[in-house]
């Protein structure tokens, strides 16, 4: 390269999940040890194994509230996942002090539009099934099937126009850039859990190359709906729940007798800024984006249901994230990893740590987030490098849930606690076999 | 140090037109349309009965061992076939040591196809008139008992990916991206960014997608983005013509191999083109329309050139424009073909209206994710053939688009640089800059 990689830090965060909007529930959530998981309320979910989730309520988001008031009506075509996007932005832009078109309308921008990129993964939406068979049901024969000829000649009309709108994947970058303002490079990555860690990724190299000075970057994806908790049982994912058991102490990550993880819905967006530029306009970094890599893992599976036999692959994209951030293993003191509690994708991921880390392995604290926001899914690895910035910028590590019982790895329940952390890895894992390791370092 | 030279070396699709280059490319050159009636599910009565469908494919022939790939959905059935042609073009099936964690994928792939048949008949059994809602529990009930796991996993948006690394071995760094109707074009352009970078030595990039299915086309038909002059399907997608009223649907892959010019030498690979420019931009206007003076379409196409040297006003000579051909984006639709017109004219000013630009949309279709892909490598063999692409069914000159798109009929001439333009519905742009490859 004719010149040196600009260094790229994150100057504003904006997590939403179970806890609520925002880096303070976030933080206070999961340094309390609490939990969101509870049974599914927004619709009957009790004849899955698995029917509880962790999910946010209407109290806890009401998208009215997180956009400007002329973009009001366009809530209306805004899918959940969507809307845990924009708030999230809304979060993060706050957070990093920015003033955007969405904060003030009319006021300068703190950033030039055309330099801020967005990079914000999404999952495979669900169409809302009620607004769906509603109007299906105009178009019946008389023995109960569909009746696809009268649905093409007027049963259809009964869909809003812009029904397939909510439902578009890149609709999360759409509005978030249209709120903000944000000209610049923009991609939707649609990975499973992997996506938000590859926005990040890729919002780091924009910065890097120079086509962008500031990105918001992350994911979001809701999977508390008919669909999403279906195929994650046909993936064989989801924890079967005991009768009578309200799922707080299902998600037990990288303990032997794990049943399986429980899906949450939410995302995150993170301010990634380059350093100079940050420091230009009196930003104060919370972190520093220090290397990423990614990969694609072998698999027992054509699909990548069955992870494990991946874990020498996720320990080469780990090896190679620390060598994007020219450190050594020794000098990581924390990490987060998908720690899904699904076991195939759990040994994966401990055999990969074993493997980097070695001996030093069982002695650096894991940060599990499942047991208390579930798996978010195309949001989990944003709120995975959200937990990494703070823990680098408070210098704390949150409270762990329900994995006593964990075999080699520091993961076991226990109570929030200080120290001295320098570089956090974070670290995902997808249905599908992808890989991609973020490493996050102080900024001192 | 520059940043290292990223060339093509190897390319297949699938298509409505055929599935291998050559005889997609005499298709194209003879102005032929791919489409017709729709087979793949009951349109009939749709106000769009017809696109163009991938007609008699059959992946087996594509790849190793077709048990493994036997729950595969349409879309990844289409990238097989795309990749492995590619694959083998670029001399990547010939047995060498070589480190898979050095080979990545970039996708624009769409989503996979619903289970329509099952998903609306599991809704339509649990419904309750009485409530205005499905039961939950007769909901569950219905879709464990009718619905194929693997068919609904199949729809996730990275199964592509997974079954790309399970058919050649790639391990490296592994994308799906899904910006609409941008995706692929932003796949080859990321993948190149990674190249460059140098976190890999060769990227298997491309798209692809098929939304000719239920909610697909009734979406689309809600949108009036479809072209609904179905008495004629041939002439039905009619780019840049004053009659022009929507776009068809096409469906299927293009897969190119992307990998640095030193690598390709130092393994005897043949550089078919070179990638010499990227630029993406978001319109940040509103969900429904474009930016009206082309603001985003124009910052990609300025972003590509600028990466890739170019300034759109100087020229290589007295006949010779900056550029010799665009490939549109070209959808078919009102608002796109007169924008896009307009930023290109932002870019190249008085120049554009020497610069040939036509949309192969108006024959094969538009194929989502996957239209950026099969039209980069209808670029590429435009360079190598001496011959720009047509657009057909041009018969209504619009007075406000006075650019030349190449009308009805293919047209010999020399090609060296190509810039192709893809923007998502949702506001995102891509464009490339492909460049005859030289020494």
């Amino acid at each position: 390269m004719s010149q040196a990689k600009r260094s790229v830090v994150v100057t504003g965060i904006g997590p939403v999940c179970g806890f609520g909007v925002g880096a303070k529930l976030f933080w206070d959530g999961l340094t309390s040890g609490a939990t969101c998981i509870a049974p599914v309320v927004r619709f009957d979910a009790s004849e899955f194994p698995c029917s509880v989730a962790a999910f946010i309520t209407d109290e806890q988001l009401d998208i009215l509230t997180q956009v400007p008031r002329s973009y009001r009506k366009a809530t209306k075509v805004m899918a959940r996942d969507i809307e845990i996007a924009v708030a999230a932005a809304a979060a993060a832009v706050a957070s990093a002090g920015l003033t955007t078109r969405g904060t003030a309308e009319g006021q300068p921008p703190t950033i030039s539009p055309d330099r801020v990129g967005a990079h914000i993964g999404a999952g495979l939406i669900a169409a809302e099934i009620n607004e769906l068979t509603a109007a299906f049901v105009t178009s019946r024969h008389e023995d109960g099937t569909f009746d696809y000829g009268q649905w093409g000649t007027s049963g259809m009309q009964n869909l809003t126009p812009l029904w397939l709108l909510k439902y578009l994947p890149n609709m999360l970058a759409c509005h978030v850039t249209i709120i903000h303002d944000c000209q610049g490079p923009s991609n939707t990555i649609t990975c499973g859990e992997v996506s938000a860690a590859l926005s990040i990724g890729e919002s780091m190299r924009a910065i890097q190359r120079g086509a962008a000075d500031a990105c918001l970057s992350g994911g979001a994806e809701s999977k508390i709906n008919p669909m999403g908790l279906l195929r994650q049982h046909f993936a064989k994912r989801t924890a079967l729940v005991p009768a009578g058991s309200d799922g707080t102490e299902v998600v037990r990550p990288f303990t032997r007798d794990a049943p399986g993880t429980v899906l949450g819905e939410g995302g995150g967006i993170l301010v990634l800024e380059a350093a100079e530029t940050a420091r230009a306009r009196g930003a104060v970094p919370l972190a520093r984006v220090a290397g990423f890599a990614a990969g694609h893992c072998a698999c027992a599976d054509t699909l990548g249901i069955d992870l494990s036999a991946a874990g020498g692959d996720v320990a080469a994209v780990l090896r190679a994230a620390l060598a994007d951030a020219q450190i050594s293993p020794d000098e990581i003191d924390v990490i987060v990893p998908l720690g899904a509690a699904i076991p195939s994708s759990d040994s994966a991921e401990r055999e990969a740590i074993l493997e980097v880390f070695g001996a030093r392995a069982a002695t650096i604290p894991l940060i599990t987030l499942v047991p208390a926001i579930g798996n978010c899914g195309a949001g989990a690895s944003a709120l995975a490098a959200i937990a990494a910035v703070l823990c680098l910028h408070s210098q704390t590590i949150p409270a762990r849930r329900n994995g006593d019982g964990a075999t080699d790895l520091d993961a076991g329940a226990a109570p929030s606690r200080s120290g001295s952390f320098k570089y956090c890895a974070v670290l995902s894992l997808s249905l599908g076999g992808q890989v991609a390791a973020i490493v996050l370092g102080r900024d001192s | 140090m520059s940043p290292p030279r990223i060339v093509v070396t190897g390319m297949g699709w699938i298509t409505p037109l055929g599935h291998d280059l050559d005889t997609v490319w005499k298709r194209l050159v003879t102005s032929s349309s791919g489409m017709a009636k729709t087979t793949r599910f009951s349109a009939g009565t749709f106000p769009t009965s017809f696109s163009a469908e991938v007609r008699d494919y059959d992946v087996a022939k594509f790849v190793a061992d077709p048990s493994a790939h036997a729950s595969a959905g349409l879309n990844s059935q289409f990238a097989l076939g795309a990749a492995a042609q590619a694959w083998k073009q670029a001399g990547l099936d010939r047995s060498c040591a070589r480190d898979m964690r050095r080979v990545g994928m970039y996708l624009g792939a769409g989503e996979g196809v619903l289970d329509s048949d099952n998903f609306v008949a599991v809704n339509l059994a649990s419904w309750d008139a009485g409530a205005g809602k499905t039961q939950g529990k007769v909901w569950i009930r219905e879709a464990l008992a009718r619905m194929s796991a693997l068919r609904e996993i199949e729809q996730e948006p990275n199964m592509p990916l997974a079954h790309l690394a399970r058919e050649f071995g790639i391990r490296g760094p592994s994308y799906n991206c899904l910006t609409a109707c941008a995706a692929s074009t932003q796949a080859i352009g990321e993948a190149v960014d990674i190249l460059r970078r140098g976190d890999t030595d060769v990227m298997l990039a491309g798209g692809t997608h098929t939304m000719i299915h239920l909610l697909g086309v009734t979406g689309f038909n809600r949108l009036t983005a479809l072209s609904t002059s179905g008495s004629d399907p041939t002439t039905a997608s009619r780019p840049f013509s004053a009659d022009r009223d929507g776009f068809v649907m096409g469906e299927g892959s293009g897969m190119v191999i992307l990998e640095t010019l030193d690598h390709a030498r130092a393994r005897g690979a043949k550089p078919l083109a070179e990638v010499t420019g990227y630029g993406s931009s978001a319109d940040a206007f509103r969900i429904t329309d474009i930016q009206p003076d082309g603001r985003g379409a124009a910052a990609a196409m300025l972003g590509a050139l600028r990466q890739a040297g170019i300034d759109p006003h100087v020229m290589r000579g007295a006949n010779r424009g900056p550029i010799d051909y665009i490939s549109a984006h070209g959808t078919g639709t009102k608002e796109n073909d007169s924008i896009e017109t307009r930023a290109v004219k932002r870019v190249f000013g008085e120049g554009a209206r020497n610069i040939p630009m036509s949309s192969i949309k108006s024959m094969m279709g538009h194929l989502i994710a996957a239209a950026g892909a099969v039209e980069f490598i209808s670029c590429v063999l435009s360079i190598e053939r001496g011959m720009l692409l047509p657009t057909i069914n041009l018969n209504k000159p619009d007075p406000a688009l006075d650019l030349d798109y190449v009308p009805n009929h293919a047209r010999p001439a020399q090609i060296d640089i190509c810039l192709s333009n893809s923007f998502g519905f949702g506001g995102q742009n891509d464009t490339v800059v492909i460049r005859r490859f030289e020494e």
